[in-house]
């Protein structure tokens, strides 16, 4: 698995323009993710990569379409120092894991990467990176596989109730 | 126990005190679906075995980013929103009102202390009514359509207080492009922004609505202005409702309180590519620009398009070579500013007036950029690729600024003019 790196502030119309947003197949999607900023991420991108960004990954849009567009080209996981807060409950939510780890910066272009979600860190280029576990009750729906599988079985909520 | 507002509007909708960090299944109030957004959320609450929806009464359907229809896909989304809404029993706005946020405004659907959604990012403009309102993606909100509630990070909030007087063509844009600049676009990530202050209270709803708009540029969950007189005679000649206080505590626990003083604020532009690249409207003046664009739910509004045609003054023509696009941000608004002579007025001047929708501000339907364009735009985001090419430049501004500019062809301080 290799790293797609990206910097700082990485927006949402960077990782799907708006004039994509009537496309709702991940796979579709993935054909013009980045598309614009970075137009071999398409092409070349492979099943299991990792897109790592600075910080403030996935600012601006609601648009549930760039984790999408992200799962469609075949990444599980994005590793930033932080998240924009929609795009961070978008991934959860969608089933694209996002992690934080504050040694996203030192990871390169192209270095080989791999995720140990039990022990808390990514090796990247041969370097160990911790990274923070996923808030509790976001953890329930990562586990579940995503929030549609965590409400499918699920015939009422407790209103008010604290996780 | 003292509270910020966030945490009074949990802590009132949940019947029990909640603090910032805790996390809550909070019910909603309101939830808003729209074009782009809204048939993903359709589709996940029937993946996850929604029949009826939790109350159509409390949900807002309407279209505003593709509008009318320019492609076949959109034309489809269209159809399969309007077959949902028939079949619950939601009333949709369809594509006949306006931008979202406008909207949701004018037709009193937000009020002081009501949690409300949307699958928008800019949701959080009804802070301006004094709601907690955010912007969630399509599969929380299939999970709202289906059980009327969504998990909460009860927000951490910044005090911000605004005091002195805007000076002349300067204004609440202006504000909150310079907050942006100062705090950063991730500067209030998880956090509320709580507005207060003299300058706020003489501020007009417009004018709030603005402010609130923006907050989710700096991160922030969502952007409240301390509810007012003002507040209360906008809602309550909308809707039955009567007022009461809801003011964060003196001593609340404040993530952070910011104090400003726009008394010698100048015209202000974010520059390409960040929302939080600000400067004085000086640094940049003499930029040459190929398109205007006065509207979104940023800036779409009469007082805006007023403020607009005010910088104009008597000058009959926009300068040669600049696209000037104009969009009311809904309905009653560009009925307004054409029983006002607005309209007339702009299209006189060479300016393309469109029916209310967000037009090139997401870059979806018309108005798109070429390679090495220039655009200075009204609306809330000047990311790269964002109105059509990534070669493209968007400068964001006031109307006032934009107006000013669109006279000379080039960014123009409004108070030269």
């Amino acid at each position: 698995m290799r790293v797609w790196k990206f910097g700082n502030d990485i927006d949402t119309d960077a990782i799907i323009p708006g004039r994509f947003l009537t496309i709702y197949d991940p796979a579709e999607l993935a054909k013009h993710a980045f598309e614009g900023t970075r137009d071999e991420f398409a092409k070349e991108v492979r099943e299991g990569d990792v897109v790592v960004g600075g910080s403030n990954f996935g600012c601006g849009s609601s648009r549930e379409h760039a984790p999408l567009a992200l799962l469609g080209a075949g990444v599980k996981v994005v590793v930033a120092k932080s998240f924009a807060r929609i795009f961070y409950r978008n991934a959860v939510n969608t089933g694209l894991l996002p992690l934080v780890s504050a040694g996203a910066e030192g990871i390169r272009d192209g270095d080989a990467v791999t995720v140990n979600l039990a022990d808390g860190y990514i090796e990247a280029n041969g370097k160990r990176l911790p990274i923070e576990p996923v808030p509790g009750f976001m953890k329930e729906i990562v586990d579940a596989g995503g929030l549609v599988a965590y409400a499918k079985n699920l015939d009422e909520v407790k209103r008010c109730s604290t996780e | 126990m003292s509270a910020t507002i966030a945490e009074k509007i949990f802590s009132q909708r949940c019947g029990r005190p909640v603090r910032a960090g805790e996390v809550v299944m909070a019910p909603v109030d309101a939830a808003m679906i729209h074009d782009i957004t809204g048939p993903l959320a359709v589709r996940v609450f029937r993946e996850m075995g929604g029949e009826r929806v939790f109350d159509p009464e409390r949900i807002i359907m309407l279209f505003d980013h593709q509008v009318p229809a320019d492609s076949i896909p959109a034309a489809e989304n269209h159809v399969f929103m309007r077959q949902f809404a028939e079949e619950q029993g939601i009333h949709n706005y369809d594509l006949l009102e306006g931008v979202c946020h406008q909207v949701v405004m004018e037709k009193g659907r937000a009020a002081p202390g009501e949690i409300i959604v949307g699958t928008d990012s800019h949701t959080c403009t009804y802070g301006a009514a004094g709601a907690f309102a955010t912007g969630i993606g399509s599969t929380d909100m299939g999970f709202v359509l289906k059980f009327g509630a969504l998990y909460f990070r009860v927000p951490e909030s910044v005090l911000v207080e605004v005091e002195g007087a805007f000076g002349k063509r300067v204004g609440a844009k202006d504000l909150i492009l310079s907050l942006a600049g100062d705090i950063g676009a991730d500067g209030a990530t998880y956090m509320a922004l709580e507005f207060t202050g003299r300058a706020m209270r003489e501020m007009s709803m417009a004018g709030r609505m603005t402010c609130a708009n923006m907050a989710i540029e700096m991160g922030a969950k969502a952007g409240i202005v301390q509810p007012d007189a003002a507040t209360w005679d906008y809602v309550a000649a909308r809707r039955d409702i009567e007022p009461f206080d809801l003011a964060g505590d003196e001593d609340a626990a404040y993530a952070e309180r910011r104090r400003y003083d726009v008394t010698d604020l100048a015209p202000q532009v974010a520059v390409p590519h960040n929302v939080d690249n600000v400067v004085d409207v000086t640094k940049v003046a003499g930029t040459k620009v190929d398109q205007v664009f006065i509207g979104s739910c940023t800036n779409g509004r009469y007082e805006d398009l007023f403020e607009a045609a005010e910088v104009m003054g008597d000058a009959d023509r926009f300068a040669d070579g600049v696209r000037v696009i104009v969009i009311p941000a809904s309905r009653t608004e560009y009925l307004k500013a054409l029983r006002a002579g607005l309209i007339e007025r702009f299209v006189e001047a060479g300016a393309l007036v469109e029916a209310p929708c967000c037009g090139p501000c997401m870059g979806g339907a018309f108005g798109l950029l070429a390679p090495g364009e220039v655009s200075l735009s009204t609306s809330n985001r000047n990311f790269r690729g964002r109105q059509g090419s990534a070669q493209a430049l968007v400068y964001l501004s006031s109307p006032a600024t934009a107006a000013a500019s669109a006279l000379y062809g080039e960014i123009t301080d409004p108070r030269e003019v």
